[in-house]
């Protein structure tokens, strides 16, 4: 019993997320789950400032979400390499509860236009999905902006 | 309801914002300072077939990972008749790191203009959205058409792994006299950092 409550307290107080790094089929898989759920998928990278600018915007929307069916992103793509160096210190620092993932996604030109037409490739980008139906700004957010894509999303015909 | 036609109009203006030029648009020259405080347009250079312009940064760590094979593209394609030009579009004001004093230090050891975009009206002309950004441009009947835009290659992490040259492939295309067979590549890159309105 009171291993379990050490456990408890150990996993609560901040150990920070464990970050998966993921190929471009994993990343396709899962902008292709269609179900009652809005994605939020934010492509970010620890050095881009507008990226970072934005992040709490992000994290609050994971935070306060309540009984949402809603879920956070974020998709970072900082080179592989640098993973321990500066993805997971970002993390742990900001303590973010929003899920991270580190793409490994090899060539960006075999699958920018997989995961949006639209997108030229510059950071942040972020996608609103939901049942199928999909928003995509590519841009740094307000956190009016970010709310209110949440909504349309959801009204999309 | 007022929100939603805001969102609309943030919509139209960041897809007015990304209208840009296509291969086979004709590219304007550009009169912009270049790191020595000379004044650079691509109209001075009469013996080029074209020209790599490659919008650039200091700041970008994608930027920076392709610092040198930009300065080996210059070396390699200059004497066939396409050099490089660097521009930077980013704003100082955001981006300090970006700045003319910055700039002429990152430029030691370039073998080609780092030129500064201070207005931002050749970025936004052309269309560029990230750093690097790259657009080849080729002479034909004395206007500059665009032939290629895209990156520079397929890795930029690790350059011993590049296995598609994107650049090269098209340059080499144009040297050859045929089509360029790959017109339009995507990277992911740094955001151009625009004045704040």
């Amino acid at each position: 019993m009171f291993l379990v409550a050490l456990l408890m307290v150990l996993s609560a107080s901040g150990t920070a997320q464990n970050i998966a790094v993921i190929n471009r089929s994993e990343l396709y898989a899962l902008l292709a789950k269609n179900d009652d759920t809005v994605r939020v998928v934010n492509f970010w990278a620890t050095w881009c400032g507008p990226c970072v600018a934005e992040m709490p915007y992000f994290e609050r929307l994971e935070r306060n979400k309540g009984e949402q069916k809603l879920q956070v992103i974020l998709v970072s793509l900082d080179f592989t390499s640098q993973l321990k160096k500066r993805v997971v210190p970002f993390v742990k620092k900001r303590k973010l509860q929003a899920q991270v993932l580190l793409l490994d996604g090899g060539d960006p030109n075999e699958w920018i236009d997989q995961i949006e037409p639209r997108w030229t490739g510059s950071i942040p980008a972020t996608l609103f999905l939901y049942r199928g139906k999909r928003i995509f700004y590519e841009g740094q957010l307000t956190e009016q902006a970010l709310h209110s894509y949440v909504n349309q999303v959801k009204q999309l015909p | 309801m007022k929100q939603f036609f805001l969102v609309v109009l943030a919509l139209f203006i960041s897809n007015l914002a990304l209208a840009q030029y296509k291969t086979g648009d004709q590219a304007r020259d550009f009169k912009l300072k270049n790191t020595d405080g000379k004044m650079v347009s691509m109209s001075k250079f009469k013996d080029a077939k074209g020209f790599i312009v490659v919008f650039t940064c200091n700041h970008c760590p994608w930027s920076q990972a392709y610092e040198q094979r930009i300065v080996e593209l210059d070396k390699k394609y200059k004497d066939k008749g396409y050099p490089v030009i660097a521009i930077n579009p980013n704003d100082p004001d955001q981006q300090p790191e970006d700045s003319f004093d910055e700039m002429k230090k990152r430029a030691k050891g370039y073998t080609f203009p780092y030129l500064v975009d201070d207005t931002q009206d050749v970025a936004r002309d052309y269309g560029a959205t990230r750093t690097p950004h790259v657009y080849v441009l080729n002479k034909e009947e004395g206007k500059l058409v665009v032939r290629y835009i895209g990156a520079i290659d397929d890795n930029t992490e690790f350059p011993d792994k590049v296995s598609k040259r994107y650049v090269e492939d098209a340059i080499n295309d144009l040297l050859d006299g045929v089509y360029v067979r790959n017109g339009n590549t995507k990277a992911v890159g740094c955001t151009i950092k625009w004045k704040k309105s």
